[in-house]
């Protein structure tokens, strides 16, 4: 499209602020996955495919006269007991191994739950519909949808409560000493085994949370995980492991990118220019990353 | 020389058994006549499988209880082997092959979607096997020069093109300003297509032209271009997925738009889904039961939809009727050729002129029904909030009058 941004700067307010709402989201997710590569080393491809099981449990409170809102509380809570059984039938069975065997247990993951989401709540898109008004900003000219607000308060309101938790909890130092060193962890008695179900499960949790708010503001779909997987290994990778600050700031920046490229450059390159921005960031670490060994030699 | 004997008749022996096996397997079977179909039973297609797989079996039962079809004084039942093409066109594919050859199939019904009827259609093409699809509506099937494949159905680029002349229309005839977002795959590209024609034949000027992704699900950013340059007509194709994010974002964004034409809202269960905020929305659709087409096996739209209902336990989407509309040409084509020869039948299919309770039914060379306008309706809501949809366009079919513009979001 043309410079529609310059056109009409009031496009500028209102894509900063769409992306931050949605980035925020976003960074809840790539937040899970973040804590479950630091601490088990396995990149999890079935992340969007839990982000959408938590949407359809939101959906079908609400399908039962229930507030779809409730789903934030409901959806961790059974998501968490699906985490830790995946991690109990699969996951353990491939964490020591390499990184390789990992991705094709969840990939397998992925593709069972999408069939399984399918088979019993059909190929239909879904919603659920919240019922929360709009926000109308600078003489309404930009426009706030309030499900969106809601999410992302919800987003922080949970990421907050996990990093106090992480910090201040038993668990939660057990798990950051495991995923600073596993052996070392294991050998001043940090039950590894609890840890990494815990951290599973917390992770499918985290998913579950994000799909009930998906579900509010967006639509979902038994198809729909993958390009939540891909968004957030995209934020982990720009931000790195273990850099809770760094998720959320990439998590906002992609968001935010996302929505300029879609302004100038159209819409049908938005999913397109993340990739490129991978690839950009991918090409430029490693770029970093080299002249850093030669100043070592 | 004894060895060679014994692999001589196991052999023969072998080839016995499958040429009465596959004769046992064989297009006209007794008194029946055997159809093959691959169908997306499960997938992301399956909900439209479903609804597809439901018209056909209720075709077949209704022109079998009726006196089946007459050919060469003889009368034969209906039968169809279906198989899961999983949503894959690659699969259908396959299945088609496997119906063709294993099972000796030597007429088929299409599969659900465009896309899998282009899987298909090559395959039944080399055999020349005769093939009635209903549920293909991209205009790439019909440029082919395919000579097999025929399509009930109206082709994608005429589904909304009625919006934009109505437009102008209420326009007092000056062009009007066009937003549009589309999904990128085959039919959605084929519907803009459409638009563009009608945009040039009327001088109307497209100011928004998005291309949505397929894992569309947030389509803010064209509304709020929307917004801000103020189209005359919106329109939004981009399957159920489009039609609610679309309404969804609307009302939450309150974009207001004189009018909103977009495609798959029965398919969405739009106003079941969204209630009030998908009111004025206008929709394109193949058939709307309230049409007065009549036959002679399911009487007129009205009927149908109530024998549906009582079948299947819910209201038939146009899916349905298509399926169903396609059994029907086949069995018109078999008594007209007065045989099972796929050359004769394929003649008496190209040469089909009739009219069933779904649309009159004459197919071009190409292959698409040219008979058959689509019809735009509106949703309507009542004070209560229920909401139904009502035909709005052509004006022949019109049961009631198109509300335009669309009432702004703050007087609503």
């Amino acid at each position: 499209m043309d410079f529609l941004v310059f056109q009409y700067p009031m496009i500028t307010v209102q894509a900063c602020l769409d992306g931050i709402l949605l980035g925020v989201l976003f960074a809840l997710i790539a937040y899970g996955m973040a804590l479950q590569w630091g601490v088990m080393n396995i990149i999890n491809i079935a992340q969007g495919d839990l982000v959408i099981l938590g949407g359809y449990i939101a959906y079908f409170m609400y399908l039962y006269g229930i507030h779809p809102a409730w789903g934030v509380i409901v959806a961790p809570v059974i998501m968490y007991f699906v985490g830790i059984a995946i991690y109990k039938l699969v996951i353990n069975k491939v964490v020591d191994r390499d990184l390789f065997i990992s991705i094709l247990a969840t990939f397998g993951i992925s593709i069972l739950f999408m069939q399984l989401m399918n088979f019993a709540f059909g190929a239909d898109v879904v919603l659920a519909n919240s019922g929360y008004g709009t926000t109308m900003l600078f003489d309404s000219n930009v426009v706030l949808p309030n499900s969106k607000i809601f999410s992302a308060f919800i987003s922080i309101l949970f990421a907050a409560c996990l990093v106090i938790y992480m910090k201040k909890s038993k668990l939660g130092r057990a798990i950051r000493a495991t995923a600073q060193n596993a052996r070392a962890a294991k050998i001043l008695g940090v039950d590894t085994e609890k840890v990494y179900a815990a951290t599973f499960g917390i992770n499918a949790a985290l998913c579950g949370v994000a799909g009930a708010l998906i579900s509010i503001t967006f639509t979902i779909h038994p198809y729909m995980g993958l390009p939540y997987t891909i968004r957030s290994f995209m934020i982990v990778i720009v931000a790195g492991l273990g850099n809770l600050p760094g998720v959320a700031m990439s998590g906002m920046g992609l968001g935010v990118f996302e929505e300029f490229a879609d302004y100038i450059l159209g819409t049908e390159f938005r999913i397109g220019s993340v990739f490129l921005l991978l690839v950009l960031i991918l090409v430029y670490r490693r770029f970093k990353l080299s002249r850093k060994r030669e100043y070592l030699k | 020389m004894r060895l060679n004997k014994i692999i001589l008749s196991f052999v023969s022996a072998l080839v016995i058994l499958l040429s009465t096996s596959v004769a046992s397997f064989a297009k006209v079977v007794g008194d029946k006549i055997i159809l093959g179909a691959a169908i997306s039973l499960t997938g992301k297609y399956s909900s439209n499988g479903v609804h597809t797989q439901n018209g056909y079996n209720m075709a077949v039962d209704r022109i079998n209880s009726m006196g089946g079809v007459k050919v060469g004084g003889k009368t034969y039942k209906f039968d169809i082997i279906y198989y899961d093409d999983e949503s894959n066109p690659k699969r259908a594919a396959q299945l088609a092959e496997r119906l063709i050859s294993q099972d000796g199939v030597e007429f088929m019904l299409g599969p659900y979607s465009s896309g899998l009827t282009k899987a298909i259609a090559p395959v039944t093409e080399k055999y020349g096997v005769p093939m009635v699809e209903a549920n293909g509506a991209s205009r790439s099937l019909f440029t082919k020069g395919y000579k097999y494949l025929f399509a009930v159905l109206a082709p994608a680029n005429l589904y909304l093109d009625v919006a934009i002349e109505t437009a102008v229309e209420l326009n007092g005839g000056k062009p009007v300003r066009i937003a549009q977002a589309f999904e990128q795959d085959a039919f959605s590209q084929d519907v803009r297509l459409g638009i563009l024609d009608a945009a040039e034949r009327t001088g109307s000027k497209i100011i928004i032209d998005d291309k949505l992704p397929k894992e569309l699900n947030d389509m803010a950013a064209t509304l709020v271009k929307v917004k801000q340059m103020k189209p005359d007509v919106l329109v939004v194709s981009g399957h159920t997925k489009g039609a609610l994010t679309a309404i969804r974002q609307i009302a939450e964004m309150k974009v207001d738009v004189p009018m909103l034409a977009m495609t798959h809202c029965d398919a969405a269960k739009l106003s079941k889904q969204h209630g009030k905020n998908s009111q004025y929305a206008l929709c394109a659709s193949q058939w709307h039961k309230s049409l007065t087409y009549k036959d002679d096996f399911f009487k007129d739209g009205m009927t149908y939809a109530a024998d549906f209902q009582k079948e299947f336990g819910y209201d038939p989407p146009y899916q349905s009727a298509e399926s169903s509309a396609a059994l029907l040409v086949f069995k018109d084509a078999f008594e007209r050729a007065n045989s099972f020869d796929q050359k004769k039948v394929r003649d008496a299919l190209a040469a089909t002129n009739m009219q069933t309770f779904y649309g009159n039914i004459k197919f071009a060379p190409g292959g698409q029904n040219v008979d058959k306008p689509m019809v735009l309706f509106q949703v309507m809501c009542d004070a209560s909030g229920s909401c139904e949809n009502k035909v709005v366009a052509p004006l022949k079919w019109a049961s009631a009058k198109l509300i335009h513009p669309i009432p702004k979001w703050s007087e609503r």
